[in-house]
Parts: structure tokens; C-alpha cells; sequence
């Protein structure tokens, strides 16, 4: 297996862009990845993290578009799907496709075209990734799966429940200092507080936002990467893939995320540390309550406590183990298929020195996971910023 | 239109029709190809009584297409008294509160609604108090 570095990140802001397509969406960050790393390093394969395309824009076959609407014909290029995992699941394709020798180098990107429909029709699509048969048909969405886990949770560990709150302050504060997110204005507890119920006992503010996005990068290795290249380099260290039942009502305990825990111990055992050992942590807050799992899962937190060492600051930018630094899904925004992309996109500024007002002291080395379809897969990455004498 | 979808689960939809496994006699809804228990295929049909427990609930107020009518509407996992959980809507609650551990029992209603007037309506279980 070879070593395989970042060299060039692209993204746009996440929001809601009426006036961009889908194929305009993906170019933009995938040129932007490529511009970076100098148009010179072409890529041999372009893969692509989408969820919503054949339903949401009834296009399929991504991969040529895609790769056709940027000037990339005769390329290898097609989709990987897994639900709002699809991002970090293209990450992982393109990274195992240069580390065998297969492919020198390999874009990858992750977009979504959530805007081209509105309304019920939206709501109904998303739910696809629930099991269409017994869950989506009952009028289950994955919103009211997080409303689910969320009552048993209080049930059964009694937390107090204003201390969720710390999650969407926590992302909103990062938010504020990323200028491709969708929300750039910090919250406060009250705010929280008063916030309607969207499937109780969720609140608004604890349901990360469906949105349009875009972020690309492009893998390599080190003797590929151009002598011009001025950003430090970034590498992956760890990368694993595992599902869990995909219904939430086939699991055996459904508060514990077993396939979050499970890929976290793979990519870190890959990496050779244990997840302590990392300086930051972008996890998935799908919702407030994904947040907590993921990070009781992941042996950060005490079952049941997560939300008070949340509330206690443990997670903020000066905390003990900074997570979401950029605003995770909750601020800089969820556009599904693209959200793994954007939290590589964003570990690796950290990783740079380039995260501007959000940067880290200390961001040698990162925990990225992405979540999809309530933690049925569950894609984990560990990167580490290259040191120069090692290049 | 998806009215082979639908009625191929008929049994499952009306009547809670699910699967006994002949290796380990572990109880399994909705059916599945391979035994969750014991990996053995399970294809024994096996009714189950439709009687269960609360086990987390949610209330809907932003419904998907096809539900929007029943909009707000409660929806559970229910533990059956077999031991599968499964996840069905609540009704029938009148001004009663919904809390983990009510005794729930399965009854048959219209689920969905597609949207034009050509559209199927799909029949199947939702759960309500259990009548004393």
C-alpha cells in the first residue's frame, strides 16, 4: 500500500443555490481542487459522493457527467453511494484506488442538488435511506429516526436536557468564522430554548440543515505531487468503512452506534493511536443526539454523558478535544451526499494552518467520520498534516 | 405507483405475518432472508399477536409526501410481545399521552396517500392504546 496525500481541496458555500445546477455545482469545487493542486496533475479516475441525484434532479450516471462537463473524458468516473455517507464513502474509494498502485491520481467529489425540489417531495426522498419497506413506509423520515433515539435516550439516562444545547451553540459559534457556511452567527441558550419542536423531543435547533453543496480534493501520492505545491501536505492514516442493521428497529440496542464504534477503532488501529490521540474530531451532527452517540461511541464520553461534558466545554475550539471546528453539519450546513467531502475539506485547512479565525494551536492530526442514514454506515478517516523534513 | 411493492407485503401489512427461525425458534419481524439471531435462513411463516409495548416514540409535524393528511401524527417503535421491535404509527390516542411502556395493540388503517387522485392508498398496521 502506498501513502496517499491531499493535493488540492475545493469547496462553495453551502446554502441554497437556485441558480446553479448540479453539474455546476460539483465543477465548481472540483476545479477549485484542481486549480490548487496545478491543472498539470490530471486526474485518472474521478469519484463522486451523491445521495439525491436520481430522485431529487432524475439523473443518474453521475460519473460521466460529471467528468464529461469538465473536460475529463476517457477518465474512470462513477458515483458511491451511502446515504448521507456518500462523501467520506467516495473519499475512501479514491483512497484505496491510489494506495493499491491502481491509480496515481484520483478526484474525488461530493455534491448534492437538494433544491431542485421543494416541500413534501424533499422530505419523502431523504427518506429513502431509511428502510423504504418497514420505516419509510410507516411516514418515518430520518429526522424523527433522531426523535426516536432521542426519547429513549432521556428515558433511559435521564440527562438533563438543556445540556443538548451545547451542540448547536457549539457549531454555531465555529460557524460564525467559516466563510463557506451555511450559518455564520452564533446562538444563544435562549434561543435554544424557545426553539419549535420538530419531532419532539428535538427542537429546530437541533437538526442539522438539508442543503446544496459542493467540496472536492485530489488524492495523490508524494512523488506526484507538483513542486509548486505550497500547502502542507496532508495523509491519510486510517480509513474504515462498516454498516449496522440499517432499521433502527432491528438493532439490539439502538443507542449504541455500533458501526461508528466499530470504524473508529479500524481507522485509528490502522493509524496506530487510539482516538485520544487526535487533536480535533469533525463527527456527524446530523442531530444533537447523533452528536452525543457518536462521541460515546467513539470512547470520549461516558454512556449517557456526552452532552454534560459537551455543556461543560470539552468540545469547544479551547476544549480538551475540539470537534466540529468549522461549524459541522449544524452550521456550515448537511448537503447529504457532499457532507463527508466538506469535513475533509475542513480538516484538512485545520491540518494546513489555514483555517483562519477557527484555526487550531495544535492540529497534527485528525478524526474525521461521516454518518449515513442514522449511523447505519459509518466512514472514518484519520489524516496527519506531513511533516516538511519528511516529505 | 408502486402497487406490486404493496401487495406483495400484504401479509406482513394486514396480518403481521413474520418468520419463525427453524434453527433456533428466535421470532423475526419484518421477515428477513437470514435469522438475525443465528444466521441460519428462516423462511417458517409465523403470526404474531399484534400486542406490544411503547418503546420510543416521535411526533411528526413536517410530513413527507403521501402522509401529509395525517400530519401531526405520532410515530413509535413498538416491542412486541414476541420480542421483535418494529416501527408503525400511533393512533386512535384522543387526548391521551403517549409514554414508553404503554401497552399498544395492532390495528389496520390507511398509511399512505398518493399524491393525484389516481394514486394507490396503501393499507397496513398502526398500533393504538390496548382496549381493557
Amino acid at each position: 500500500m502506498r501513502d496517499v496525500v491531499i493535493a488540492g481541496i475545493g469547496q462553495i458555500p453551502v446554502g441554497e443555490h437556485w441558480e446553479l445546477s448540479l453539474r455546476t455545482l460539483a465543477a465548481r469545487a472540483m476545479l477549485a481542487a484542481r486549480h490548487e493542486a496545478g491543472m498539470e496533475l490530471k486526474p485518472q479516475a474521478l469519484y463522486i459522493g451523491n445521495m439525491l441525484a436520481s430522485t431529487v434532479s432524475h439523473q443518474s450516471n453521475l460519473g460521466a457527467l460529471l467528468a464529461d462537463n469538465t473536460g475529463l473524458t476517457g477518465i474512470e468516473a462513477f458515483t458511491v453511494e451511502a446515504a448521507d455517507a456518500s462523501g467520506a464513502a467516495a473519499f475512501r474509494m479514491g483512497y484505496l484506488a491510489v494506495a493499491s498502485g491502481m491509480v496515481d491520481t484520483a478526484l474525488v467529489v461530493g455534491v448534492e442538488k437538494y433544491t431542485d425540489m421543494v416541500g413534501s417531495e424533499l422530505e419523502a426522498a431523504v427518506s429513502e435511506m431509511t428502510d423504504y419497506d418497514w420505516e419509510a413506509v410507516e411516514g418515518l423520515t430520518p429526522t424523527a429516526q433522531a426523535g426516536l433515539l432521542m426519547q429513549r435516550y432521556l428515558y433511559e439516562y435521564r440527562p438533563p436536557r438543556e445540556a443538548f444545547a451545547a451542540f448547536p451553540l457549539l457549531a454555531h459559534a465555529n460557524g460564525a468564522g467559516n466563510p463557506n457556511a451555511m450559518y455564520r452567527k452564533a446562538i444563544k441558550p435562549e434561543v435554544y430554548a424557545g426553539a419549535e419542536p420538530i419531532c419532539d423531543p428535538l427542537n429546530l435547533f437541533d437538526i442539522a440543515p438539508y442543503a446544496d453543496g459542493a467540496a472536492a480534493v485530489l488524492l495523490t501520492t508524494v512523488d506526484h505531487v507538483p513542486t509548486g505545491f505550497t500547502h502542507p501536505l496532508v495523509k491519510v492514516t486510517g480509513s474504515a468503512s462498516v454498516i449496522d442493521r440499517l432499521a433502527l428497529h432491528d438493532r439490539p440496542d439502538f443507542l449504541r452506534f455500533e458501526a461508528a464504534r466499530l470504524s473508529i477503532e479500524r481507522a485509528c488501529r490502522m493509524a496506530g493511536i487510539m482516538p485520544q490521540d487526535v487533536d480535533f474530531f469533525e463527527l456527524s451532527d446530523t442531530s444533537s443526539i447523533h452528536a452525543a452517540l457518536t462521541l460515546e461511541a467513539a470512547g470520549l464520553a461516558p454512556h449517557g454523558q456526552a452532552a454534560q461534558a459537551a455543556a461543560e466545554g470539552r468540545f469547544n475550539l479551547n476544549g480538551a478535544l475540539p470537534i466540529n471546528t468549522l461549524g459541522g453539519l449544524k452550521a456550515r450546513g448537511h448537503p447529504l451526499g457532499a457532507t463527508g467531502m466538506y469535513q475533509i475539506v475542513e480538516a484538512t485547512l485545520q491540518l494546513r494552518g489555514e483555517a483562519g479565525v477557527n484555526q487550531l494551536g495544535k492540529a497534527r492530526r485528525a478524526l474525521v467520520q461521516n454518518l449515513g442514514g442514522t449511523a447505519a454506515t459509518a466512514v472514518t478517516h484519520v489524516l496527519e498534516r506531513v511533516e516538511r523534513q519528511n516529505r | 405507483m408502486e402497487i406490486p411493492r404493496h401487495w406483495r407485503l400484504k401479509k406482513q401489512r394486514y396480518a403481521l405475518v413474520g418468520e419463525t427461525c427453524p434453527h433456533c425458534d428466535g421470532k423475526i419481524f419484518p421477515p428477513r432472508d437470514v435469522c438475525p439471531h443465528c444466521g441460519g435462513e428462516a423462511k417458517t411463516p409465523y403470526g404474531f399477536s399484534g400486542r406490544g409495548k411503547v418503546f420510543s416514540f416521535t411526533m411528526m409535524q413536517d410530513a413527507p409526501a403521501g402522509y401529509e393528511a395525517q400530519a401531526p401524527y405520532t410515530v413509535a417503535l413498538v416491542q412486541l410481545e414476541e420480542g421483535p421491535v418494529i416501527t408503525a404509527q400511533l393512533t386512535d390516542l384522543g387526548d391521551q399521552a403517549v409514554e414508553i411502556g404503554m401497552p399498544v395493540e395492532m390495528v389496520t388503517r390507511k398509511i399512505r396517500q398518493d399524491g393525484n387522485d389516481r394514486g394507490i392508498l396503501v393499507y397496513g398496521y398502526k398500533f393504538r392504546p390496548l382496549m381493557q
